[in-house]
């Protein structure tokens, strides 16, 4: 079996303009990212930067103009593999209210596997693993708008597990969501990485999501400007801060006393980290 | 404002009644109104008003409900009673200026104001007693028959549903357009009716085009999941009858039969 899931190449993709004088707008200029299993790949950029139309890209709701995506060897454009496609690379959405459908929890959840018309009693079993996963059982009889957004969410991303996908792409799912709720959210995506072992495509905005990822690419009008391990990334301060991203506090913290001239290690993340280098 | 606003007005509770199956439910329901509409005699309200108190009873739904649901077509009983009082033509009962009632008129009219009064409290009952999920559930297997000659038994199915996730949602982001609004200075009170209309405007083109962008975004995420019509889809919880929901169809047919029966044949 290919050791990549996604396969990203050589695409672009122009959206259209809808009047004649001015250009079609191109989103996404020749990028290729090979996303490996069980990766954790954060992409970073922002708004206008391509990432949403990365993100839909990937389970086929979009179409390249140019070059293939391949998801676990199946090209996005064959009609016939769109909906294996969409059952490997589940996807969530910033908005939490506009992605249920049902008028409760657990029939929400149930709504990816009824779709795929999966027996009756493994809907159920799946329903109830992907509760536990994102920690949501107790709410399984609840209305979906008497929930926070974090937990909004978090139905969201198991409505998708209950799929049963390798990987899981999430279009900035922390977007909308007040800080308490982003740390449900991203304790939750990190979980699903490490004990569940799904590839995860993180798209935002928010560096300080970014830290734990394996990798992180950063886009920027339509290109990739930058690629690596988080370390290399935000030691480079000046390039992040160039494209108008912030670098973790941390890292700027580490970066200012190296830069007044103690000799320190620029490459932190955490504050551990930091407590370590001095 | 729009907190007291309350949707599917289902009450709660695990009677009998409640675990019946909808299917079953919706069925009876209809039997039971068209055997109003046999009806053509006082007497046989007797039979009809016993088996609909019978099932208040057995579900436990509070008095207070049960009225609750006729209060929207209060005004409606009270002109169908004045209308058929004063325009059936017969014996004189009594006199109000030009106008006059009759004996028939009287005796008609509170026959439809019954019949009506039936009507709304069976249906009330229904809706007291099924959740919305399990209504639409039993619409769709109800209505799948029909998918022969082209009826889209899935689609209204789901397009309930889809109404029903969202009423709270459009009624909370009204109160907050409403309330950016009135920080603006608008002004949803004051004024005669069409002025009121009027000043309705910025609330409900906000209102629209995010109902429009929400439509789009649900749309892209239920084909994200897969979703692409009623074909080959299963449902978690299948519906099952049960010993129960024959019985009560039972009596429900009988009851029909019987009022047929009586009226045509034994007088």
């Amino acid at each position: 079996m290919n050791d990549h899931i996604i396969e990203i190449k050589d695409i672009s993709f122009i959206y259209p303009s809808k009047d004649i004088d001015s250009d079609d707008y191109k989103a996404l200029d020749n990028i290729n990212i090979n996303i490996k299993r069980g990766e954790f790949v954060a992409i970073l950029g922002h708004n206008g930067s391509g990432k949403s139309t990365l993100s839909k890209l990937m389970n086929g709701i979009l179409l390249p103009t140019e070059g293939d995506i391949l998801v676990n060897g199946m090209n996005t454009k064959s009609e016939e593999e769109i909906w294996d496609i969409r059952q490997t690379a589940g996807m969530v959405f910033q908005n939490p209210d506009n992605q249920l459908v049902a008028t409760i929890v657990e029939e929400d959840i149930a709504f990816g596997p009824e779709n795929q018309g999966i027996e009756p009693s493994e809907i159920r079993r799946r329903v109830d693993e992907a509760l536990n996963i994102v920690d949501m059982y107790p709410y399984r009889k609840s209305a979906p708008h008497a929930l926070s957004g974090g937990q909004k969410q978090r139905i969201a991303i198991a409505g998708i597990l209950a799929m049963d996908p390798d990987c899981i792409i999430l279009d900035e799912p922390t977007a909308m969501l007040d800080p308490s709720g982003r740390k449900e959210v991203m304790n939750t995506v990190k979980r699903l990485n490490l004990k569940e072992k799904k590839t995860i495509v993180h798209i935002t905005h928010y560096m300080d999501e970014v830290v734990e990822a394996d990798r992180i690419i950063i886009l920027e009008k339509g290109r990739i400007i930058a690629e690596g391990k988080p370390k290399e990334i935000f030691s480079q301060v000046e390039k992040v801060r160039k494209i108008g991203l912030d670098v973790p506090q941390v890292t700027e913290l580490a970066y200012e006393l190296n830069k007044s001239g103690i000799d320190i290690d620029t490459k932190v993340l955490n504050i551990e980290e930091l407590v370590n280098s001095l | 404002m729009l907190k007291n606003i309350t949707i599917g007005q289902y009450f709660p509770g695990d009677s009998s009644i409640h675990k019946l199956d909808p299917r079953i439910k919706i069925i009876s329901v209809i039997l039971y109104i068209a055997a109003l509409f046999f009806m053509d005699k006082f007497i046989y309200y007797i039979p009809a008003i016993i088996l609909l108190t019978s099932t208040i009873l057995v579900a436990k739904l509070p008095f207070k409900y049960i009225i609750k649901g006729l209060k929207p077509i209060f005004i409606l009983i009270i002109i169908t009673f004045l209308i058929n009082t004063f325009m059936t033509p017969g014996e004189i009962a009594f006199e109000i200026g030009p106008i006059t009632a009759t004996k028939e008129g009287l005796r008609q009219a509170s026959f439809m104001a019954i019949r009506l009064i039936l009507l709304v409290l069976c249906t009330t009952v229904l809706t007291l007693t099924t959740s919305p999920i399990l209504l639409t559930d039993g619409i769709e297997k109800l209505l799948n028959p029909f998918k022969r000659i082209g009826l889209p038994a899935h689609e209204l199915a789901m397009m309930m549903t889809i109404a029903l996730r969202f009423i709270p949602t459009l009624l909370e982001e009204t109160d907050k357009i409403m309330k950016a609004q009135m920080a603006r200075g608008a002004d949803f009170e004051s004024g005669n009716i069409i002025k009121r209309a009027k000043n309705l405007i910025p609330l409900l083109v906000p209102l629209f085009i995010s109902a429009f962008r929400r439509a789009d975004e649900l749309a892209m995420a239920m084909e994200a999941r897969c979703y692409r019509g009623g074909e080959n889809r299963t449902r978690m919880r299948e519906l099952e009858l049960k010993r129960f929901d024959i019985v009560f169809l039972i009596i429900v047919l009988i009851y029909l039969i019987l009022i047929i029966l009586f009226r045509y044949f034994i007088n």
